[in-house]
């Protein structure tokens, strides 16, 4: 009897190690899978267990993680947000069925507490007792900037984005995008309330959602004229005082197409016309021809060395990024030369440019985080000025700020602030099917004051504003820029 | 240790015996020898009850409650109500294994420590919703340690021979079968918990019968095997290299089939069911040595949970939560799914005790809380539970090789078997590898009946390797030890050469025995069936077990001497 005994024995240790091995299985190598699944709501109430840091900008709390008001609910901290909408595009959102977005999804490692440059205060929090709970985020953006420029557009009701940046240290001062949306609501603990609030948004039209500052991009128009400038520029091609043609109308190089000025008028009374004089009336042919010369090459080159087709840019939220698009026959770079055919960037890559040449050529890298904070509101990290290279010579940036200054002084003026100097370019976009039908885009990129130029712009107001198709960049979009450029001035001084 | 080391004293019956050159030989003398090892399992014991205690401070912590002496008292008191349990394994089993009993108090006291932790979670909660504050499940499971350790102090005290308990095989047997059989008979009001009708409600107090049905049966199949043995050894044909018994001769077999699928298929309880027929299919086997009494009870018993798959709903549905969880996961699948996402979060180190959420899982301190440890402690901490559970069933094997009595080999094999076949049927139902049955862990889950009736469990394991190793001279006090010098116990003892001649005198006397003992039958007063048993059939004596047939020393039979008791293991033909 005691062969079978030792048999059995042997199958108690089978059965053992039969458990052993599928525990391994299921805590080993199907972990992660369990672990990360959606359904598992440990990592969820983990999250919400911890207070989440807070995102704030100029000592405003922009967003926060408070006592949830429900006794019975599981999760912990309900996030909220002040004045939602207008701080929306950089906060994003933090729901627990559709995720985050925003600076939520940027800066979660921080907020949450996991981020390695939090791991000393982890420590310190075991070992001192007191409850673990993510760091804060403080903005570069200054809330008076933020508020000018969104209700700049909002009181209008325009649709489209605004973008300030210090040239100097690449900060971005505000980045609103028009109409917006209340995160709150996707962050309640409600599952009914997040759903409708998710497919309401998704719906909306125009897109509520969508960050237009960093993830649209738009034909630029006329403010690419200062890429194509800053690159003959630099190649010697070009001065203000150059004559160039003045003809209401050009035939593009390489084909029978015409390209007609705005407004389809002679850019001057003669021939030709001082090339400052065709920047600042924003003279169409001038430009194409300008670009040919250029080429294509020099274009991409300079178009490349202030930003475009850079798909890693993060601020830190990922920024589409922007292109020059094909210049492959003459009629093509023509037309890229004045912002059309295939150019397209986001709202910030133009603001970048402008900043670029308010900082006499000198790129830095944007950014909306100023600091991380320990949950002590201890500073953990600050986020120094990077700057990135050099676009372009002080001379050229020097010469372009002369001609935006033309510019500036060339247009309607509205809202032009007494006794402070801006450099800025209009631009009026044609897009989609019926370019010459559509409301266009209208731009305005400026900065100011000159000399020394505190804050750059960049205003977009999508499908003319509530001009129409009568729309210019002057006419709607540069109130908004000069407004911005106010409240920033303002609030430095 | 095994035997004397002065020739003079050896044993009579097999004086001419060389030893081997074995380390034996250095081995001091038997009687001052053997020790009780009651030293080791205090000690042990204590250090159960510091890994407790220091779980529970674990515990505390990471819940962020106050840390206060409080803990060490409770520690304390733990060590000192196993102390108890140890003192009376001292007086009334003093050669019992001495892992045994730490073993199953290490294991209870993480069972505790992991109920007073969901304890914690369901205490939050409730406070969370404002409602009452929910029962501490932990304080009346430490209510149940006590009432455990008292049977468990019982039954070493009111069972001071396993043999005795042979008499009582087929009153066992009856009341396992009503005990079994009752949920099912009962209304459903009082029988059912959650679709399995395994529950006897009495007001507050729920009891799962099938937790005591469990010893009781194994009790009834160790005497009846005795007896009957040879009818499942009785010569059938040979296929395969196996020797396959006769058809008439499978009706036990057949019966506890019948019962088997009758609990599965009236009380919806695949647990029990399997539990059941997994226990006599084991004792069958190693009362027969035959296996295929194993292939054809895992035959029929294969076809019958075919057949229930196909009609009972109950076990379909576990089955198809078994083959994918995830499926129907808002429904049948939550539980187990939820099971195994906290398995996984756990991953191989845990989250730590008290800091995880077992209490996501559904019955997390009862049937899942293998998930609950799972997570909190561990691949390494559920592979250590595994091991103490795995060491715990062996130790009990181990008792039954050394014991000399067929009734007290079949007895400890069958409550060790039952240990490891239980964790495996429940550990294998929450982590996935079998379908989920709910049936608890032994002592770690929560559960009343489970831990009173698994400490009588061990309590049984304890009595029967007490026997294995008391030394021969201390077994039965009222007998006169005679010329005889005392015997080592086999657990003890070396392997040892023994002529054919020698091993065949001893059957002999036991007929002899068995004849003036009179026919009492196996139930008899002579207690024939508690191990004469083994060696009781003329006809058996040429089977090959021999080498355990000899009536051992301090048989039922009174006035017997231990005389010429081979002790051999050695197989006889």
């Amino acid at each position: 009897m005691n062969t079978p005994l030792r048999r059995v024995s042997l199958a108690v240790m089978v059965l053992i190690l039969l458990l052993l091995g599928q525990a391994t299985w299921i805590q080993v190598v199907k972990a992660d899978e369990y672990r990360a699944d959606p359904r598992n709501a440990r990592v969820l109430l983990d999250e919400y267990a911890r207070q989440r840091g807070q995102i704030s900008a100029g000592g405003e709390v922009l967003a926060q993680s408070v006592q949830s008001p429900d006794p019975g609910d599981r999760l912990r901290y309900l996030r909220q947000y002040t004045d939602g909408p207008l701080y929306a595009p950089v906060t994003g959102y933090y729901s627990q069925i559709y995720g985050a977005g925003g600076m939520e999804r940027a800066m979660d490692p921080v907020l949450n507490g996991t981020d390695d440059r939090l791991f000393v205060r982890r420590i310190s929090d075991a070992v001192t007792g007191r409850d673990p709970a993510g760091g804060n985020v403080v903005l570069s953006i200054d809330p008076r900037v933020q508020r000018a420029a969104y209700e700049a557009m909002t009181s209008r009701g325009y649709q489209g984005s605004v973008v300030a940046i210090r040239p100097q240290t690449g900060e971005i001062v505000a980045m609103v995008s028009t109409p917006s949306y209340d995160p709150n609501p996707l962050a309640s603990h409600s599952g009914t309330t997040q759903q409708n609030a998710w497919n309401e948004l998704t719906e909306d039209d125009p897109p509520t959602l969508t960050n237009r500052a960093i993830s649209e991009t738009y034909p630029p128009g006329s403010t690419f004229k200062i890429v194509n400038t800053a690159a003959a520029l630099e190649a010697g091609l070009i001065t203000p005082d150059a004559p160039v043609t003045a003809a209401p109308r050009i035939t593009l190089p390489d084909s029978t197409t015409t390209l007609e000025n705005y407004d389809g008028k002679p850019c001057g009374p003669g021939a030709t016309v001082p090339f400052a004089t065709a920047f600042a009336k924003s003279c169409n042919g001038p430009f194409a021809n300008l670009a040919v010369q250029v080429g294509a090459d020099r274009l991409r080159q300079m178009a490349t060395s202030l930003g475009f087709g850079n798909p890693g840019l993060t601020v830190p939220m990922p920024v589409q990024a922007s292109e020059v698009g094909d210049l492959d026959d003459g009629a093509s770079l023509a037309q890229s030369g004045i912002g059309q055919r295939d150019v397209r960037l986001t709202p910030l890559q133009n603001a970048m440019i402008t900043a670029t040449v308010a900082n006499g050529g000198v790129t830095t890298a944007p950014h909306t985080v100023a600091q991380i904070q320990g949950q002590d509101l201890s500073t953990v990290e600050q986020t120094e000025p990077d700057s990135t290279g050099r676009a372009f010579s002080r001379a050229t940036a020097d010469t372009l700020t002369q001609l935006m200054i033309g510019s500036e002084n060339n247009g309607s003026g509205q809202g032009r602030i007494p006794g402070v100097q801006i450099a800025s370019k209009t631009g009026t976009a044609e897009w989609g099917a019926n370019p010459k039908t559509n409301p266009p885009h209208t731009w305005y990129d400026a900065f100011g004051p000159v000399p020394n130029p505190q804050i750059a712009v960049s205003v977009i107001v999508e499908r003319g504003g509530n001009r129409g198709e009568e729309a210019t960049g002057g006419s709607v979009a540069s109130p908004i820029g000069r407004a911005v450029i106010a409240a920033a001035l303002r609030g430095d001084g | 240790m095994t035997r004397p080391t002065a020739p003079g004293a050896g044993a009579p019956g097999v004086p001419g015996i060389e030893r081997p050159a074995d380390r034996t030989a250095m081995r001091p003398a038997v009687a001052a020898a053997v020790s009780t090892r009651r030293g080791v399992e205090l000690a042990l014991l204590a250090f159960a009850a510091v890994i407790t205690t220091g779980a529970l401070v674990l515990v505390e912590a990471n819940q962020e409650q106050e840390l206060t002496w409080a803990l060490l008292y409770l520690g304390a008191a733990y060590l000192a109500l196993l102390a108890l349990a140890h003192l009376a394994v001292r007086k009334f089993a003093p050669y019992a294994d001495p892992l045994v009993l730490p073993l199953a108090a290490l294991l209870n006291g993480i069972g505790l420590v992991m109920i007073h932790r969901i304890d914690l979670a369901r205490i939050a909660r409730a406070a969370s919703l404002g409602n009452e504050e929910p029962a501490q499940e932990a304080v009346r499971q430490v209510g149940w340690t006590a009432i455990g350790l008292v049977f468990f102090v019982g039954v070493l005290w009111l069972v001071p021979d396993h043999r005795t308990l042979a008499r009582y095989g087929y009153t066992a047997g009856f009341v396992g079968l009503v005990l079994l059989a009752l949920p099912a008979v009962l209304p459903a009001s009082l029988s059912e918990v959650n679709g399995a009708r395994i529950w006897i409600r009495v007001g507050p107090a729920s009891i799962q019968p099938g937790e005591f049905a469990k010893i009781l049966f194994v009790v009834f199949f160790a005497s009846f095997l005795v007896v009957k043995r040879d009818l499942f050894t009785s010569a059938g044909k040979h296929f395969l290299g196996m020797t396959f018994p006769r058809p008439r001769d499978l009706g036990p077999l057949l019966v506890a089939w019948g019962v088997a699928m009758a609990v599965l298929v009236f009380e919806s309880d695949l647990g029990t069911s399997l539990m059941f027929f997994g226990i006599v299919l084991v004792m069958l086997y190693v009362a027969t040595e035959r296996i295929s009494w194993v292939i054809i009870g895992l035959t029929i018993f294969g076809a019958g949970a075919f057949a229930a798959w196909t009609f009972v709903s109950r076990v379909q549905v576990r089955v198809s939560v078994w083959l994918d969880p995830f499926a129907d996961y808002n429904g049948r699948g939550f539980q187990v799914s939820q099971g195994l996402f906290g398995l996984a979060t756990g991953g191989m180190g845990g989250t730590g005790l008290g800091a995880g959420r077992p209490e996501l899982v559904p019955f997390s301190s009862t049937d899942f809380i293998f998930t609950s440890l799972g997570e909190e402690i561990g691949l390494v901490g559920l592979a250590a539970l595994l091991v103490i559970y795995c060491v715990l069933a062996t130790r009990a094997m181990r008792s039954a090789l050394a014991v000399r009595d067929t009734f007290g080999k079949l007895l400890a094999a069958g409550l060790g078997w039952a240990i490891a076949w239980q964790v495996f049927v429940v550990v294998g139902g929450v982590i996935n590898l079998i379908p989920n049955t709910g049936i608890t862990a032994p002592f770690v889950s929560y559960g009343g009946s489970s831990l009173v009736a698994n400490y009588a469990l061990v309590a049984l394991v304890l009595r029967v390797s007490n026997a294995a190793r008391q030394p021969a001279q201390e077994k039965r006090p009222g007998t006169p030890a005679g010329p005889q010098s005392p015997l080592a116990p086999l657990a003890e003892a070396s392997t040892e050469m023994v002529s054919r001649d020698q091993v065949r005198t001893p059957p002999q006397g036991v007929r002899h025995q068995e004849a003036t003992a009179g026919p009492a039958g196996p139930a008899g007063q002579g207690g024939a069936a508690g191990q004469g048993g083994a060696a009781g059939p003329p006809g058996h004596a040429g089977h090959g077990h021999a080498g355990h047939a000899g009536p051992g020393p301090g048989g039922h039979h009174g006035a017997t001497p231990h005389g010429p008791a081979p002790r051999g293991r050695t197989r006889g033909e």
